[in-house]
């Protein structure tokens, strides 16, 4: 795999195919599980675990799947490798699975695994497929990671509650005092979906500015090329 | 050519469901290999969890048994409200009888069940109550919580410690009782209060025979 290979596929993961934000995949955890900071990130971790689990295995077995059938088989090795995940943890991070129990199961019916074993693993080698499915599930726990957070600071002023049960000493901390009131709405499904739609909208406004620059460049910039646009831009323009 | 260049549907599925099966049998090996490599240390930690939810409600050095092993099974009992199979520990010093720690179930919380676990001393006083799982109201009605209770210091759930079985003892303020409450939140308290109550009654009445049946035995 060569750097621009690389480069290619982490900028298609965390930014411009981001699941969460752009593919729009994978939204039952983002919704469901994102009501604290703590909870988002682990189960964004464990996604990308999964996810990396399943594309290597994908890619590896990717000759001998027969084409008509491919989707049972794929089905099938998700299935198995979150159940491995799911025990796997239960047995060796227990604090951590205490946290992310019923959660993990639910790994099965992200889109976004299937998604990433059925558009890329599938026709691409063991390594590649592996980083690409780490930086769409990097991706993808950024989104989580931001949601979680904004969310849990709207609904009860604190970020990173519950951090005691995956660092013991660890404590929560209160950003707003105790008499923050609190706003309900953010920590239920709704303020899910509110918070999310305004994340998209922050992220296509960045985008549309990006490509208006491209296009008009302003002439006071005095280095074109020093914001890494020349980088990222090359394969975008293809 | 043979007709193997143009296989009908029923070769094309016979040979699709064996590649299928292969990767099914693959599989599965993997899971039940990962079954059993990580079973002794899932019930490791499953009962040290259990250990240290006793640990919090009976203090570890008041008694001398392995309590996990020391328990008799109860039917369903309708006092302290326990299901089916639940378990009854016993905790002893030199064989003789210290406490009793039991699941109870308060089934009139103001979110549907509450799980308790309880320890009753000997000498019939409770040593110690903790929720096991309940569905109240979060920043309201989960103060019964400690984990969740806003003071750290002096959780609402360790006032039970060191009561004995008075009717009073099981009921809020609020109801002519002696058990503080949150205001805004009464039957929380209320249903844990009470399924206390009927679980240091039951225990208090059938404390000799849960003392002296053999481990693993069970009760009707």
């Amino acid at each position: 795999m060569t750097r621009q290979e690389f480069r290619e596929l982490a900028h298609n993961g965390l930014w411009k195919q981001n699941p969460g934000l752009a593919q729009l995949l994978g939204l039952c955890p983002l919704l469901a599980i994102s009501t604290n900071m703590v909870n988002a990130v682990s189960l964004g971790l464990a996604t990308i675990l999964v996810m990396a689990l399943s594309n290597l295995a994908v890619a590896c077995l990717r000759n001998l799947i027969p084409y008509e059938i491919r989707i049972p088989v794929f089905i099938l090795i998700i299935a198995a490798l979150v159940t491995v995940v799911d025990l796997a943890f239960n047995a060796y991070f227990h604090s951590l699975y205490l946290v992310l129990g019923i959660f993990i199961p639910l790994i099965v019916t992200n889109c976004i695994v299937l998604a990433r074993v059925e558009a890329y693993a599938a026709k691409n080698p063991a390594l590649t497929s592996t980083v690409d499915a780490v930086m769409m599930g990097a991706g993808l726990l950024g989104v989580l990671a931001v949601l979680g957070a904004l969310r849990e600071l709207a609904a009860g002023g604190t970020l990173l509650a519950g951090i005691e049960m995956l660092l013991p000493g660890a404590s929560a901390l209160h950003l707003f005092g105790d008499a923050y009131p609190g706003f309900l709405l953010a920590a239920l499904p709704p303020g899910a979906f509110f918070t999310l739609g305004c994340l998209i909208a922050a992220y296509n406004a960045i985008n549309q500015r990006r490509a208006a620059r491209r296009l008009h460049p302003p002439s006071n910039s005095p280095l074109p090329a020093a914001d890494g646009r020349a980088g990222a831009s090359a394969p975008l323009t293809s | 050519m043979s007709s193997e260049a143009t296989p009908n549907a029923a070769q094309t599925a016979l040979r699709t469901a064996a590649i299928m099966l292969l990767f099914t049998l693959l599989f599965t090996a993997a899971m039940a290999y990962t079954y059993h490599a990580t079973r002794p240390a899932i019930e490791a930690s499953r009962e040290q969890e259990q250990m240290r939810l006793v640990d919090e409600v009976l203090p570890p050095a008041s008694y001398d048994n392995a309590l996990l092993e020391d328990y008799v099974l109860v039917g369903h009992t309708p006092p302290p409200g326990l299901d089916k199979g639940a378990r009854v520990w016993r905790a002893r010093r030199a064989g003789e009888p210290v406490a009793l720690v039991m699941e109870a179930v308060a089934p009139d919380g103001y979110a549907g069940r509450i799980a308790l676990l309880v320890a009753l001393g000997v000498d019939g006083r409770v040593s110690g109550v903790r929720v096991t799982a309940h569905k109240e109201t979060p920043g309201l009605g989960d103060y019964i919580d400690p984990r969740k209770d806003r003071d750290k210091h002096a959780p609402w759930i360790a006032q039970f410690a060191g009561r004995s079985n008075e009717a009073a003892h099981w009921l809020p303020t609020k109801d002519g009782g002696t058990l503080a409450y949150r205001s805004g939140a009464t039957i929380s308290a209320r249903a844990v209060g009470q399924a206390v109550g009927r679980a240091a009654g039951w225990a208090q009445a059938q404390g000799p025979q849960l003392y002296q049946a053999p481990a693993g035995s069970r009760l009707p």
